[in-house]
């Protein structure tokens, strides 16, 4: 993300982060794999304050907290679904970047699917349609004859 | 001009509706306002000293009894400062008990705060590592729940709170849960 | 007084967008050669009188004007003066000034270099463009005024440009990026004109190419730069976000490579004709759409400008009324038009449809992924729902990654019918691909993955076939070196654009997958192991700059017991505007990048520190700029140039010239 102007609009909230980033937190894992599930979580885990940062990007107090957060529950054994669970509970759906499929996503997951499936109608009945005029054009045997001794004569 | 191919205005139709969406986009609330998750469901639980008095635990079962309004705050927060005169009188004037939460802060300056600024709270729950926070879905300060007597939250203001905002967003739910309270308590006598 | 100036010329260079809207349209209905040749000089000053009143912002900027309100939000004494004149366009105001530049720029020179297009034909585009401009000179004098005044009180100092701005990329990401947004108004003009003559024959196609290109070339290079801005400024390694922002510049590129394609189409074969109009049509709407989406404050993006509901509504008008009524005019003048041209199963036609289908498919992914929110917000009421980089990989990937498949075999495709032996002849350089691939990933990976050995094998298959294209090209000619001279600038452009997508699709598989991390905390004499690597922490220290105030770590680099170099990130301080940065540093390298950060300080002298190792990343962007350098090479094609020559000739036909190559 790249941000072109000085943010001037009044925010609610009170505290404006601090426009630093690369939110550095050194935490420790038991092992490679939980530390590798924390990493993925705060990238897919939203700030909830921030304008379009994930907790991996945001030193807000609030992505602090939480990234200490989702550090205590890799921690404790929780599962990622366990984790995002938790997330959703107290913020929302907001807080999720990879929206979950249920029947209000529907259009927004399978509406790409659709959309494919009608390109690929779509290329077929063209290309289709132009490959027989292009065999039409071609002469039958016959004609084929005919104009050979035409031409010859 | 030829004759109209009605498929060649199918963009025009999709343009049409894409531009209802963005013009609607417009009546929404300011895109930076979280709506509250935590609507219709009990307080979250916590156990957590008072602010004035650290030997003295508190627990969600202190917030029941009334209706009553929920307060997130901090030392560090401007805005906190800029709402505090309406928090003076809604706990003087509007009957309702004002409780604090003391959000990422520190006891000895949130104390200093208070005696700087006068106390409008029944007491201070000290949520000094933000834990309660979380659970009640707070990602800044200040932000107001407001809470009925069963302790269920009902609404929640994020932002400070002055008279306007009190008597067109936050009264009418009050006086709602009143009248709620009201009529169950006759339909308890009646039945 | 300078900024009156600029104030005014600006008011000059509205009367001249009006003039070039009002009077070659007179010109061409009543048939007045006098009243169309105006046009170029209704450009020229069209852009002279936008350019004075760049100027004279640039100027405010320069001499530290704080009286100028825009200045003083943007700007400071103590900023360096590279980034004083590039805080022009650090805000909206300015930006939009810069963007209204572009725009008359592109007139101008459509205006000079058009000698090949009929009188007729350059009156209607150029009016068009200054229909198109009226909109934007409008917007800036109503409703963003850079010169506004903030007489009689005003600030002895500024607020300081953000610091994130204050960087190189500032200075060339916006211009560039705006080349290439802006320079799809000319193809969108061009098809707009054409559409109003109601022959969509391929002349059309022939002249607006090297404009499309190079337009697209330059959003390209834009969003190649941003990436790599972002990657270096932001401190986190990442370089792609799928923000609102960024994809208001993607979904133009996206549509801008199908239209290319397609052009390609039309002027040879004279195929899809409307379907390219709509392509041109749509390419700067989604332009459009993406200022709209940046300026107006409907969606949330660290990256928008700030939030203005007037100046939303401005847009979205200017959106209606251009848009609605391109699309209302196409879909009116367009119905007639058939052609009869054929073409069978893997022809080069089959091809581009594939292309454009898969590209308008991929745009419309990002777009369903960019607005949903808002259409979820509205129908679940007030309820908030967010789609970032997870949604977007996951169906984005799969569209492109057959893309990709497709490029292999485009290239040798011939027009109308490609034999299958072309095909099959191909087989090879996948079998030779593949055992190449899976040497490298087994020999140098740190661990094996099958999808980096697909998708780069597809990579490295897309290279080989551009190889040998081109060895087939001159390996039976005698002088080999003329052959090459003999190819088109065309086909070259298509080498080094293909050749960019599968570097680049190189750089993404391997930095995705094999990219290390570490976030340790670190005293000073503390070391960490990283990818073959020691970093060696050895303290903290105070420096200054220009306009902030720093802590400085000093980090090693060693390998193999040799200290190879020494890396020095800093957290630095801007008292003017309060601001802290994390300014990384990074040892770039062709094969990795070593990136390190400093954190926060953890007291005792411990600092948190980030280190990480990005293998191949570069590779994302010189792709990009091999890509861009494909689009401006065929501006250069000897084609087009000839142009004039040809008008004295017999008009060639486009279509139905047996054996025509690329």
């Amino acid at each position: 993300m790249v941000r072109l102007s000085t943010l001037v609009m009044t925010l609610v909230i009170s505290f404006l982060s601090l426009t630093a980033i690369a939110a550095i937190d050194a935490y420790s894992f038991p092992d490679e794999g939980m530390r590798k599930r924390y990493n993925s979580l705060i990238d897919e885990l939203r700030c909830p304050q921030c304008l379009n940062t994930n907790l991996a990007g945001s030193d807000s107090m609030i992505s602090k907290d939480l990234r200490r957060e989702v550090h205590r529950l890799v921690l404790e054994g929780k599962s990622d679904d366990q984790v995002r669970d938790f997330m959703q509970q107290r913020y929302g759906d907001f807080i999720l970047y990879n929206p979950q499929v249920k029947g209000s996503t529907y259009v927004l997951w399978f509406g790409p699917v659709v959309l494919f499936f009608i390109a690929v109608a779509v290329l077929v009945r063209l290309v289709s349609r132009r490959s027989s005029l292009a065999q039409e054009k071609v002469l039958s045997d016959e004609d084929q004859d005919r104009l050979n001794q035409l031409l010859s004569k | 001009m030829s004759s109209l191919n009605k498929s060649l205005l199918i963009p025009l139709i999709v343009f049409i509706l894409l531009v209802i969406t963005l013009g609607v986009g417009f009546s929404l609330k300011d895109p930076h306002i979280l709506p509250s998750e935590l609507i219709d469901r009990p307080f979250p639980d916590f156990q957590a000293s008072e602010l004035h008095d650290v030997d003295r635990t508190l627990t969600r079962e202190d917030l029941k009894g009334e209706i009553s309004l929920v307060n997130v705050w901090a030392t560090w927060c401007p805005n906190c400062v800029l709402e505090h005169p309406e928090l003076l009188r809604i706990s003087k004037e509007e009957g309702v008990p004002l409780y604090g939460v003391n959000y990422n802060d520190e006891v000895i300056k949130a104390q200093a705060w208070l005696r700087r600024y006068e106390d409008p709270f029944v007491f201070n729950i000290v949520d000094d590592n933000g834990k309660l926070g979380i659970d009640l879905g707070v990602y800044g300060a200040p932000e107001t729940f407001i809470i009925d007597a069963e302790g269920v939250i009902q609404y929640k203001h994020v932002g400070p709170v002055n008279r306007y905002i009190f008597d067109k967003e936050m009264k009418p739910v009050i006086e709602q849960l009143r009248a709620n309270s009201v009529a169950t308590r006759t339909a308890g006598v009646d039945s | 007084m300078i900024a009156e100036l600029g104030h005014f010329s600006l008011i000059l260079a509205l009367g001249m967008c009006v003039a070039l809207a009002i009077i070659p349209t007179v010109g061409i209905v009543q048939k007045n050669t006098q009243l169309m040749n105006v046009s170029n000089s209704l450009a020229a000053g069209f852009f002279v009188f936008v350019a004075i009143s760049f100027f004279c912002l640039g100027y405010a900027f320069w001499s530290d004007d704080f009286s100028v309100q825009y200045v003083a939000l943007n700007s400071n004494s103590a900023l360096p003066v590279q980034y004083k004149i590039s805080a022009i366009w650090g805000g909206h105001e300015g930006s939009f000034l810069l963007w209204t530049l572009v725009m008359s720029g592109w007139t101008f020179a459509v205006g000079a270099l058009s000698g090949g297009l009929t009188l007729d034909m350059r009156a209607r585009v150029l009016a068009v463009m200054g229909a198109l401009s009226i909109g934007f000179v409008l917007f800036i004098l109503l409703t963003s005024n850079p010169f506004d005044r903030t007489l009689p009180v005003y600030p002895a100092d500024g607020n300081d440009l953000n610091p994130l701005l204050q960087d190189f990329g500032l200075i060339v990401h916006p211009p560039m990026l705006y080349m290439g947004y802006v320079g799809f108004a000319v193809p969108f003009a061009f098809a707009i004109a054409t559409l109003t003559t109601g022959n969509l024959d391929s002349a059309w196609a022939r002249w607006s190419r090297p404009w499309t290109n190079a337009a697209w070339g330059f959003l390209t290079l834009g969003i190649t730069l941003g990436s790599w801005w972002a990657y270096y400024e932001l401190g986190w390694g990442g370089w792609w976000f799928w923000d609102a922002v960024e994809n208001a510049s993607f979904m133009p590129w996206l549509v801008g490579t199908a239209l290319v394609h397609s052009l390609a189409a039309t002027e040879k074969r004279g195929v899809f004709k409307s379907w390219t109009v709509l392509l041109a049509i749509f390419a700067f709407s989604l332009s459009l759409l993406g200022a709209f989406l940046v300026r107006s404050g409907v969606l949330t993006s660290v990256h928008a400008f700030a939030v203005d509901p007037e100046r939303g509504m401005y847009i979205l008008t200017y959106l209606v009324l251009i848009i609605g009524s391109s699309l209302t005019l196409y879909a009116f003048k367009a119905s007639g038009v058939k052609s009869d041209a054929d073409f069978e199963w893997g022809s080069r036609e089959s091809m581009l449809l594939v292309n454009n289908l898969l590209l308008v498919v991929s745009a419309a992914i990002v777009l369903l992924g960019t607005l949903y929110p808002l259409v979820y917000e509205t129908l679940y009421d007030g309820k908030k729902i967010s789609i970032g980089p997870p949604y977007f990989n996951t169906l984005f990937v799969p569209v492109v990654m057959l893309l990709f498949t497709f490029m292999v075999f485009s290239p040798l495709s011939r027009w109308k019918k490609t034999p299958v032996q072309e095909f099959k002849k191909q087989w090879v350089g996948m079998v030779a691909s593949f055992f190449v691939m899976l040497c490298l990933v087994l020999a140098l990976a740190k661990e094996f993955s099958f999808v980096v050995l697909l998708v780069n094998t597809v990579a490295l298959w897309i290279i080989v076939s551009l190889g040998k294209d081109l060895i087939a090209k001159v390996a039976n000619k005698a002088d080999k070196v003329a052959a090459l001279f003999k190819q088109t600038m065309s086909y070259y452009g298509m080498i080094l654009g293909h050749l960019g997508i599968a570097v680049s699709i190189l750089g993404v598989c391997i930095t995705v997958y094999y990219s290390e991390e570490r976030d340790v905390r670190m005293v000073p004499g503390d070391s960490v192991e990283l990818a073959g690597y020691e970093f060696r922490f050895n303290g903290v220290s105070k420096e200054t700059g220009p306009n902030y105030m720093a802590d400085r770590g000093d980090v090693d680099v060693i390998q193999e017991g040799k200290v190879l170099l020494t890396l020095y990130p800093e957290k630095r301080f801007y008292p003017a505007s309060s601001n802290v940065m994390t300014e990384a540093d990074i040892e770039p390298s062709l094969f990795r990048d070593l990136f390190v950060a400093l954190g926060e300080p953890l007291g005792n002298k411990a600092w948190a520190v980030r280190i990480h190792y990005k293998p191949f990343v570069r590779w994302i962007w010189f792709g990009g700029v091999l890509i861009a350098m494909g689009g401006f090479i065929t501006v250069f094609d000897r084609r087009y140039r000839r142009v004039k020559v040809a008008k004295q000739e017999k008009p060639n036909h486009a279509d139905g010239v047996a054996g025509a190559t690329a």
